[in-house]
């Protein structure tokens, strides 16, 4: 097995006033060169956690991130990264916020090409009319697509994703999910990406890596997404698996993310039931099509 | 009241009643037997040469307003424009660093309350000569709020735009340059203008004691030479210039804030 990217016992402790606050315990994930994987899990269960120390813009407590053998130390453009809310710089245009970063990456290449490279990617986003537009002229989809054209070219080593089309309409967010699999199967970008809504993770991942509640959450179970490449969304809603499996990760949220994985104490660590944040999904209708979310 | 009137009801009348009121209650003080203020009427008629005639030259003692003005606004610029040189990077380094915050803030509140007149004297001693002090001390004045509100839109720069720099692993300057001052910027313009207002404040004061032609200068002579209108035309031209760099500065501003 190749393993490109290996997450192993990461930790995060937050010195609180109250004393240590274990975030995140021993997260173990390794992903393999060109594969995508989501990580899905209850709100505040520490999902952004894992995905900022991957990121190296979070300290790591203890554990370590290997992405292509080497160890990280730090934030680096050899992660492309796509926030919630894609942080552009307001005084910049798309063109301008795009070429921060090609200008850094690519600083051996000529201004043409790497206009072109910003250029490229802008376009592939939907968004080669938009090129000199700022960021307040953009509605909050395009801005999105500026965030994944900027991650894509960086021509990063991998990608990691958060909550990318949290904020987004379901339309939009239909129409985005598109780009980012268009774009990825071009280049093939290993990638994590946190999301809380299911059928996203059905659509867009090769595995979903469920997490169990905070404190101190932790790898719960994962799940094989079979789906054929390429993706469409039709074919993926009418595969057979598809309910099964959309089941499997709700039973796991709904059910199982409380229950500490073997070794610990269950007693000790028992979130009772009405802890758990609220979710509304009833039974499942075989036409149901709207996406499924699992905030509180 | 509709929405036009309502609008010349509060800023074209209510502003000139406020302003007749004013001069009525001048001219009854003025009236009164043993007091030496000069009367409107008084003030317009001596004042009327300097005004209708704003950048005439009659003698080194004797021009128009506006030309002792423009004297007056040139030394301004150049307290002002070092006020900026010095103020604005000190606040950088104060926004960027919890050291230099820790070690200078102390220091900072002290020298702030310190008045023009105390800094003047120290400037004439450091620099021998009157308008070398004079641009030290509106420096010195006005650098304040240009360094404590760049320091604060330093430290508002939200931690998003700082990631951008740390994922890009911009360089030190690139991340100044293309970070770090556009977004600290509109609170720098709040400093600027703020800076700009004590500048003017201090001109005068600066003036008065170096002797140095310009309003101020012109007010402190009138006032040796007992015509006393002319230090009412004084007041109201310094009110009037220090009102219009405020308005001209806070355009100047707005167009930042929305950027
Ligand atoms: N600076 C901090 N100090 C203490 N606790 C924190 C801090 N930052 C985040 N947390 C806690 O870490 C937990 C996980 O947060 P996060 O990773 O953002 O969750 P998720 O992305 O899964 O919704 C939350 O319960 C949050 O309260
Ligand atoms: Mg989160």
């Amino acid at each position: 097995m190749s393993e490109y990217v290996l997450l192993s016992k990461l930790t995060k402790i937050y010195e609180t006033p109250k004393g240590p606050a274990v975030i995140v315990r021993d997260f173990d994930l390794s992903i393999k060169k060109g594969e995508f994987v989501s990580l899905i899990g209850h709100s505040g269960c520490g999902k952004s956690t894992v995905l900022s120390m991957v990121a190296g813009l979070s300290e790591v407590t203890s554990g370590g991130v290997i992405i292509g053998g080497k160890e990280i130390n730090g934030a680096g453009p050899d992660r492309g990264i796509v926030f919630q809310s894609p942080c552009l710089l307001p005084w910049l245009t798309a063109m301008e916020n795009v070429m921060l970063g090609v200008d850094q990456v690519f600083y051996t290449a000529g201004k043409l090409e790497r206009r072109q490279i910003a250029e490229y990617y802008l376009t592939l986003v939907g968004l080669g009319e938009s090129l000199d537009k700022k960021p307040a002229e953009l509605s909050q989809g395009m801005r999105q697509r500026v965030g994944i054209a900027r991650a894509f070219s960086l021509s990063p080593k991998m990608l990691l994703l958060d909550e990318p089309f949290g904020m987004l309409d379901s339309l939009t967010r239909f129409e985005l999910q598109q780009v980012l699999l268009e774009l990825w199967r071009k280049d093939r970008k290993t990638a994590l990406m946190v999301t809380h809504d299911v059928d996203e993770a059905l659509f867009l991942s090769d595995r979903i890596v469920m997490m169990t509640n905070g404190p101190e959450a932790e790898v719960g179970e994962i799940l094989e997404v079979p789906f054929p490449r390429p993706r469409d969304r039709k074919a993926v809603l009418e595969h057979p698996e598809y309910y099964k499996l959309r089941e499997q990760l709700i039973g796991f949220l709904e059910e199982r993310a409380h229950i500490r994985p073997e070794k610990k104490q269950m007693e000790l660590h028992r979130v009772s039931m009405a802890e758990v944040p609220p979710t509304n999904l009833g039974s499942i209708d075989k036409n149901q099509t709207q996406p499924v979310e699992l905030k509180s | 009241m509709n929405k036009e009137n309502q609008f010349k009801f509060d800023w074209v009348i209510l502003p000139l009643l406020a302003a007749v009121t004013v001069i009525v209650l001048w001219a009854m003080v003025s009236s009164i037997q043993g007091v030496s203020l000069p009367s409107p009427l008084k003030t317009w008629e001596a004042s009327k040469l300097y005004i209708l005639e704003p950048f005439a030259k009659r003698g080194e003692l004797d021009q128009g307003i506006l030309r002792f003005t423009w004297y007056s606004l040139v030394l301004v610029v150049k307290g002002y424009a070092l006020a900026l040189i010095v103020g604005t990077p000190l606040g950088f380094l104060l926004g960027v660093s919890k050291l230099f915050t820790k070690s200078l803030d102390p220091l900072i509140q002290v020298l702030r309350p310190v008045s023009p007149l105390a800094w003047l004297p120290l400037g004439l001693i450091l620099f021998q000569k009157s308008e070398p002090a004079a641009i030290f001390t509106i420096a010195i004045c006005a650098m304040w709020p240009t360094v404590l509100n760049t320091a604060m839109g330093v430290r508002a720069i939200p931690q998003d735009y700082l990631n951008v720099a740390r994922v890009l692993k911009l360089s030190r300057s690139r991340t100044l340059f293309k970070i770090l001052i556009p977004a600290a910027l509109p609170y720098m313009f709040t400093g600027f203008r703020l800076s700009l207002g004590i500048a003017w404040l201090v001109i005068v004061a600066a003036e008065m004691l170096t002797g140095a032609p310009g309003v101020g200068g012109f007010l402190w002579q009138e006032y040796n030479s007992l015509i006393y209108e002319h230090i009412i035309l004084c007041i109201l031209t310094i009110g009037i210039i220090g009102f219009v760099l405020d308005r001209l500065m806070s355009l100047v501003e707005q167009r930042f804030k929305t950027a």
